[in-house]
Formats: structure tokens, sequence, C-alpha cells
């Protein structure tokens, strides 16, 4: 059949010529290769639909089976999507010191906008902070969208509504608020409009603040910050001092409760602060700190068994060298025992005590009381010690007495715990820590503790911290008065005038500092500005308002021996110790 | 719709009777439902880069008439007439490709873009039909034996994909070879040169892996979404999510307020949000309905040239669908790819007109069947 039809189609097959042979194989392999094209498409073809059919399954699967259930999903990272959530700052009793308020924020789609000159006109009438060219300005920009406004109150904000302007609109935004304004402005710090930690606190935890949702819990406690920065307020304004500082710390965790630096600022205006405001004296400020240093004198001298509180030193006349002279403020000429020498703020017989010891006994001892290596508080702002190289002999007997080694006066508080809370030594912190964990270091023997409470107490029954003297809380302390160094040598008449004390100081819980810079005589003082006259009263006021507030409380205090005579000193010591 | 006679011997006439109307109206639905998701999806992008909510929208809606009417007025030409145009067109796109690596314009790090009197201009989407035709007439040329086509398309090609990959654009990369590979395995290769070749393919895939630093990147976020920033994915997968079947109404989704690329790369996912799974397979139903058609039109198909140049149009198409579609279902890793006729693009919109202009020219029914051009 098939060969008749081929001859029937081509019925003269010999007489072809033979390039028609070629044609019929090029047909042939033509359809051939037509044939395995096709194969290959449908091939092609069904993959195409496999394909199509894994995404409609996939469609199915997600739209159907994993459905949403609200479809609100999306919505809500939306609206809080990158919204700068910054978490609280409370104090160690949950009182707010810094927290976050949802403010709007005024902003404009220009090409929206239809009369610019009316709304600016209106616009500067509601807020009229706003300067109407820049607005203008702001107004006719080929932008579709301009800020106006940020942060606007709710009144603010019904005024702008009220105004009805076409094109403008409101942004919810985040502003970081601190409730109690200046209050504890330099340990807190500040947060700028962008969510980032500028100082302080905000600073140091940055991160931690702006990941944790827990507030973060600090060490102070707002009452007996208020009652510290009411105090040192008032005694920086009678004494019309430049600025000071103040701080009290719990001597057995190293915990601030609280610290407050003149002067200060209010952190929730923050735009125009003087820098000066911002520097926080309690801790970036490093000081000679004077005679609270004999205190370390003392301890260092009983601790290395050179002295005793029978020991006496020889202050008769005043110590030559080189070109230095060192002499008693209030010299006695004589020889003085070491209570004496605390308590009359002996220079002479500190330098004695010093020598004894020696220049590496003394720089050891410091070192463990944390006085030659910055503080490790936890805010950015601390001060690194000043401290003399080479360490010559001059130096040793210079930073008996509290001069010549320059420390922040958080440096002085952590040392002075360590000397009263039975001889360890606690890093000072801001975070308050479960009672009982903080790890200490000792530094002290217990009985060299209570020697030096014992002393302490004698300085303000009877020496130059009479006024300190509460009859509330016992108190136990030592004055310092330095000359601040200027050009060319120390100034006498500007004076960094500190007390530091510690109550009660038989069983001593918290160390108060108190420090005024360049303090003015008054009438009332005599025309006196050392630190006895006008820092230690103001630490009795201090113990007195914030002893019942931290759940101390208050005894009647005997009143000593107040002849101006030191009674004989192991004698008494011993009733001392006897809690 | 139209009445034209069947005896009508005119040039439209004989076009109406002899084109493939279904493959019309399954390509004009996906450009009507392009037009409504570029509604509703470009204006927050819009705002987003600081233009006027309508300018996506307003440039879109332009250029939609002018691709209708390319694809009609390309599907009137006869095969010839397509790879005449092909030819001119891909010599063009060639010499604006050596253009574009020398005074292209950068964007994200990448040169694809040129600048012409205002307009920009991505020559490779030229490249990608017109080279589908001409391998598909040079893969033919070879069994007929005229020409070495096959060596000849094989040296087009590496010169083409070169040029690409100097951009870089892995994406169009891949599909100008998946569909170059295509043609010629539906041009009758060996079954033993098949294996090789598309060893070579997943080699460069491996290559590209390491000369690229973007391409790791997205190929590691795909296979551990946790080992860096999956967002878009993410938000596209939460978008079908909150879609579910029936969508939350043309207008009120929120992915398109999140996503960079919802108008383009992404407008899938805002089409699962809208308007709900339902849509959404009927969009894929339309792609599988273009793609399956034109194969099976081609079964009948006596012309090799006619079947290569067609197959390899076809299978540009339904990969590109397949791509952008897998990437926001997080099928496959996230390639820069738009959804034929659905996203905005202007470069793109222009070449698939003329690509499924010249496949509905090929697929038009003709009397010179199984002979060669």
């Amino acid at each position: 059949m098939i060969e008749i039809a081929r001859n029937r189609r081509r019925p003269l097959p010999a007489v072809l010529p033979p390039i028609s042979a070629g044609r019929v194989e090029i047909e042939g392999r033509a359809k051939q290769i037509i044939e395995t094209g096709r194969n290959r498409l449908v091939f092609g073809g069904v993959m195409f639909a496999l394909a199509f059919l894994t995404i409609c399954l996939r469609l199915v699967d997600l739209s159907v089976f994993e459905a949403a259930p609200h479809a609100r999903q999306l919505a809500r990272p939306l609206a809080t999507e990158r919204a700068a959530e910054r978490a609280d700052i409370v104090d160690r009793n949950g009182v707010v010191l810094a927290t976050n308020l949802g403010v709007q924020s005024l902003y404009a789609n220009p090409r929206e906008v239809l009369d610019v000159d009316s709304a600016a006109k209106r616009l500067v009438a509601v807020l009229p902070e706003l300067n109407e060219n820049e607005v203008k300005a702001r107004l006719k920009l080929d932008k579709a969208f301009v800020w106006l406004r940020r942060k606007l109150t709710p009144r603010q904000q019904a005024a702008v509504i009220r105004q009805g302007i076409p094109g403008l609109y409101f942004r919810r935004e985040e502003t970081r608020v601190y409730p109690h304004g200046r209050l504890a402005a330099h340990v807190v710090g500040l947060a700028g409009d962008d969510n980032v930690g500028l100082t302080g606190i905000e600073r140091s935890f940055d991160e931690v603040l702006r990941e944790s949702d827990e507030p973060l819990r600090l060490s102070l406690d707002v009452r007996v910050q208020q009652v510290v920065h009411e105090s040192l307020s008032r005694a920086a304004k009678t004494f019309r001092a430049t600025g000071g500082a103040a701080m009290v710390m719990a001597v057995d965790s190293g915990e601030i409760v609280a610290m407050v630096s003149l002067p200060d600022f209010d952190p929730n205006v923050f735009e125009n602060v003087d820098p000066e405001a911002q520097f926080n004296r309690g801790t970036l400020g490093v000081y000679e700190m004077g005679s609270t240093f004999k205190l370390f004198t003392a301890a260092m001298a009983l601790e290395s068994g050179k002295a005793t509180l029978r020991s006496s030193y020889d202050a008769r006349r005043p110590i030559k060298v080189a070109r230095f002279l060192i002499s008693d403020y209030h010299a006695k000429n004589r020889v003085l025992t070491v209570p004496e020498i605390l308590v009359y703020s002996s220079n002479i017989g500190a330098v004695r005590m010093a020598l004894d010891v020696g220049t590496e006994g003394q720089r050891a001892f410091l070192e463990q009381l944390g006085m030659l290596q910055r503080s490790s508080l936890e805010l950015p702002e601390i001060g690194d010690p000043l401290i003399p190289t080479p360490w010559r002999e001059i130096s040793t007997m210079t930073i008996a007495f509290g001069h010549g080694l320059s420390v922040s006066p958080v440096q002085l508080v952590s040392g002075i715990s360590a000397l009263v809370n039975g001889g360890i030594f606690y890093p000072a912190t801001l975070l308050k820590r479960p009672s009982g964990t903080v790890p200490g270091r000792r530094v002290l023997s217990p009985t060299v503790s209570d020697q030096m409470r014992w002393l302490m107490r004698q300085v303000v029954v009877h020496g130059t911290g009479r006024k300190a003297n509460s009859e509330m809380y016992p108190v136990g302390g030592k004055s310092g008065t330095a000359e601040k160094a200027g050009r060319g040598g120390y100034r006498k008449k500007s004076l960094l005038s500190s007390f530091v004390g510690a109550f009660p100081i038989d069983d001593p819980q918290y160390v108060v500092l108190v420090m005024l810079d360049d303090p003015q005589p008054t009438k009332e003082t005599y025309g006196y500005a050392t630190g006895g006259w006008v820092a230690a009263p103001t630490v009795k006021e201090i113990v007195e308002r914030s002893g019942p507030l931290l759940g101390l409380p208050p005894v009647h205090v005997i009143d000593q021996d107040r002849d101006g005579r030191i009674v004989e000193a192991s004698a008494q010591f011993g009733t001392f110790v006897k809690r | 719709m139209i009445a034209v006679a069947r005896t009508d011997t005119s040039v439209l006439g004989r076009w109406w009777w002899t084109v493939d109307r279904w493959m019309i109206a399954a390509l004009a639905a996906l450009m009507a439902i392009g037009a409504v998701l570029v509604v509703t999806a470009s204006p927050p992008v819009a705002e987003r880069i600081g233009a006027d909510p309508g300018y996506f929208v307003q440039r879109h809606l332009m250029l939609l008439p002018f691709a209708a009417a390319l694809l009609i007025a390309v599907s009137l030409l006869s095969p010839r007439g397509v790879l005449t145009l092909s030819t001119a067109l891909f010599t063009v796109g060639l010499l604006l490709l050596v253009v574009t690596l020398v005074a292209g314009v950068e964007v994200k790090g990448a040169r694809r873009w040129l600048s012409i009197a205002g307009f920009s201009l991505q020559p490779s989407e030229l490249i990608k039909p017109t080279f589908a035709v001409l391998a598909g007439w040079l893969f033919a040329e070879q069994k007929r034996g005229k020409l070495p086509g096959s060596l000849i398309s094989l040296v087009l090609f590496l010169f083409t994909v070169g040029l690409i990959v100097m951009q870089p654009d892995l994406g169009m990369t891949v599909i100008v070879a998946a569909v170059w590979l295509a043609q010629f395995f539906v041009a009758g290769v060996s079954m033993w040169l098949v294996l090789p070749l598309a060893g070579v393919g997943a080699g460069g895939l491996v290559a590209a892996y390491f000369l690229f630093p973007h391409v790791a990147s997205r190929i590691d976020r795909y296979l551990d979404p946790s080992s860096g920033d999956s967002y878009q994915v993410s938000r596209s997968l939460e978008a079908f999510m909150n879609g579910g079947v029936l969508g939350r109404g043309p207008g009120t989704g929120r992915v398109k307020e999140i996503i960079p690329d919802a108008h383009a790369d992404f407008i899938f996912a805002v089409a699962g949000e809208e308007l709900g799974v339902i849509v959404c397979l009927l969009i894929v139903g339309l792609f599988a309905f273009v793609v399956l058609r034109g194969f099976s039109r081609l079964l009948s198909e006596n012309n090799l040239f006619v079947l290569l140049a067609a197959g390899g149009l076809f299978t540009h198409f339904g990969l590109q669908a397949l791509i952008n579609m897998g990437s926001a279902l997080n099928l496959i890793p996230t390639k820069g790819m738009t959804l034929p006729f659905i996203s905005y693009g202007g470069s793109s919109l222009l070449a698939l007109s003329l690509g499924m202009g010249m496949a509905l020219a090929l697929t038009r029914r003709r009397v010179d069947s199984g002979a060669f051009l």
C-alpha cells in the first residue's frame, strides 16, 4: 500500500535527478527532528504544569491553613515599628526617675497646603515659638514631608487641629521624661531625641535600656536624694559656693543612696544646658580632699602596727622640707597622741605617722582603699585620680594630710566606708544590690575599724566636727579643708571645704559626704569657711532628716565629756566598742 | 467583539481569524489585574522615595496602552518579520548593553540602566525575547544544515551573558541561560549533552555564590532565615497569611507600606493580602494557561524555527512568572524579577509585550506548515 501510494505521488522515481532522493531524506529527518522537538516540548509543558501546581499548593497552604486568625499581626508591628521604646529607670523603691511619654509631632505635606501665607500665619498664632518666615519657607518646599514642630503638648495639638489647616499631620513619637527634673540629673543623665543615651545611667546602660522590658532599678532612694539635694543647695547658697557635691553610701554594699552635684540642670529642657552644669563633681571631678585623708593616715599607722591609740608624735614645730613648710592650722605646739592628731587635725602629726609607715606602705594601703584607681561606679563620667609620679617622700608627707593626690569624692566615700564597716572594701555602685550578695575585699582588721570609728566619734565630739554632732544619731567623721591649687601654688582664700561622716557611728550604716567648692564665710561662721564650719552642719542635717527615711530609729545621744579634753584614750575606747 | 467576517482578507481580518484570541484575552486579563495592583501598591512606595503618590500609577497607566498596541502590532508580523525584527532589535540591544557598561546609571551597586532623554531603559530586557527568537532560528538552521547554528548561538550566548554578568545582573543571566538551554534541549540535543549542560548551569550558580557577595547573602538567607535580614520575604509571607481566602479588600493592605519593592518584585504579596488566595490562584491559572496553551499550539507546528522561537518565548514568560511568585512565597531564594504584565516597570512591560507579540505572531495559523523558513 505504502509503495503504491509513494509511486502514485512520485510516478517516475527512476528518472528523478539524484537531488530529489536527498530531499526525501531531508523531509524524513525534518519530521524526526520536529517529532523530537514536540516530545521534548511536552516534557517542558509537564514541568511547567508541575511548577505552577506547586505555586498553587503553596498559596493555599499559606493563605488557608496558616492564615492569620485576626489579620492584625502585620498592623501591630507597623504601629510600633521603630517606635523608640526605652525601659524606665526607677529608684530602689520603684519610684520612676525616667520614663517615656507618647507625644504628637506636627509635620506637613507642603504639596497639600493650599494657601501657604495664611497657613503659616494661623499656625504661628497658636504656636508662637515658631518663626513665621521659617514656616513659610518650609511649606513652600517641593516635598511631601517637612517637620514643623516636634513633641507638642495635647493642648498645643488641640489648638493646631482647631485651626483646620489642610496638609498638616501629626505623627506619634516618644519622648523621654524625667518626672523629678533636676533632682538626680547627674546620675540618671540624659537621652536625646533619637533615643540615644547621652550622659549618666542613660548612657552607660544605653543598650540595656533599649532592649530590656524591665525597668532599671538604681540604688538611689529618691527621698534621701531630695534631702541631700535640698540641704546641699541651701548650704551652697548660704556660703555662696561656686558648686558642691554630696552623697550618701550604704557602707555594707557600696550602694549610692543619694548623689548630688551642683550646679545641676533640668534634663527635661536640655537644649541649652550649660556644660559646667553637666559636670558631675561627685564622680568626674578629682580634688585634693585635705584633712579627711588623715583618717587614712591614722588607719594605715594603726593597721601597720607602727602606732597604737596611745602613740604620740612631736608636733612642737613645723616641718621644713625643701622649700615647703608644713605647719598646723589649729597649732598646739606640743606632743600629740593619735586621737589628738585627728581631733585637732594636726598636719605635722599626720606627716610623722605617714613617715613612720613609709612611702611604700602608704602607697600599698591607699591602693587597697581604691584611692589609686578610678572608681568602678557605673557612670560614663568618672575621673581618674591624679597620682604623683614619682611618689617621693615629700609626696608621702603631703598625702598624709590630703594634698598631692587628687581623688574623686566617690572614691573617698568608698574608702571611708571600708574604714568604718569592719574593714571590707565594697566597690561603689549605682544599682540596687540584694543585701548580702555584694562581694567585698578585706582591707583592714576589724579592730582597727573599731578604733577608727572611735577616733571619728572623738573628732565630732571634741574636734573640728562638732557642728556635725546630732542628738538623734551618733555621728563620727572628719572635716577637710583644702586650699585649691591655683596658678603658682595654693590659694589661701579659695577653699574646698568638706566633711565626711558615718552614722550611726556605733554600728555604721551610711557614710555621708558634703563638699563645697569655694565657700565664702558668713557672719555666723565668724569668718571661717572651713569644712567644720560650712560642711559639717549640712552633714548633720542630712543625717537627721534621712535617718528616719532609711529606717534607722533615732536614739538619744548622751553628750560625752565636752570640756575639750581628750580623756584617757584606751579607757574610753573600751567602753565605746561595747555596743 | 469586533465583527470581522471570515471572508475578510485584509491584514486585520486575516489576523483576527488566525491569531490565538484566547491567549490575547488571558494577557489582557493579566494587564487589567496588574493595573489594579499597581494602583493600590505603588502610592506608598512612591511616598517612601519622596515622589508624588501617583507617580508610578500615572507612568504605568500611560504605558499600558502603548504596551497593548505594541503587542498587537508585533503579532501582525509574519515569522520572517519576527526574525528580522528580532535580529535588528537584538543588535541594538547588544550595542546598548555595551554602552550601559560604560555610561550606565549605577543603582544599588549595579549598572543596568541607561538614561536616554529622561527615560531610563534596561537594555537587558530587550535582549531576552529577541535572543530567544534568534537562538531558535540558529538552532533550526543547524538542523537544516545551512549554518553551524548551534556554534554561532553558543558564541552569541556567551558574549551576551558575559555582558550581563558584568553589570552584574544574575537574575537576567539565569533567565537568558535557562531559556537558551531549554531551546537547545527542544532542538534535539543529544541527551548525553543535556546532563553536562545542566551541570555547567549549576556550576555557574555555585560560581555566582562565591563571586558575588549579594548572591551569597541571598542564598544564605534563604537556606537559613536567621542568618540575616529576610525582612521582605517574612513580610511577604505574612501578607499571604493575612489575606486568607478572600483578602482584606483592595487598598486595605499593609504590606505595601513596609516592603520597598511592593509595586514590582513583591506585587504578588500585595495581591495575596488585598485580594486573597482565590485571585492569586486565578493569576497563577492565567500564567499557566498562557504557557501551556502556547506549548500545546506548538505541538501541531511543523516549522522547527517557529517551534523553537515561540517555545523559547513562552518559556521565558513562564519562568519569569514562576521565579517571581516563587520568591514571594519563599519557595526559592529572592530574585529581583518582575511579574509579567502585572508588576510596575517600563522596560520590562515593553519587552514582555514585544516577546508575547512575537509569540502570538509565531503561533498564528499558517498555511506554510512544514517548510523551513
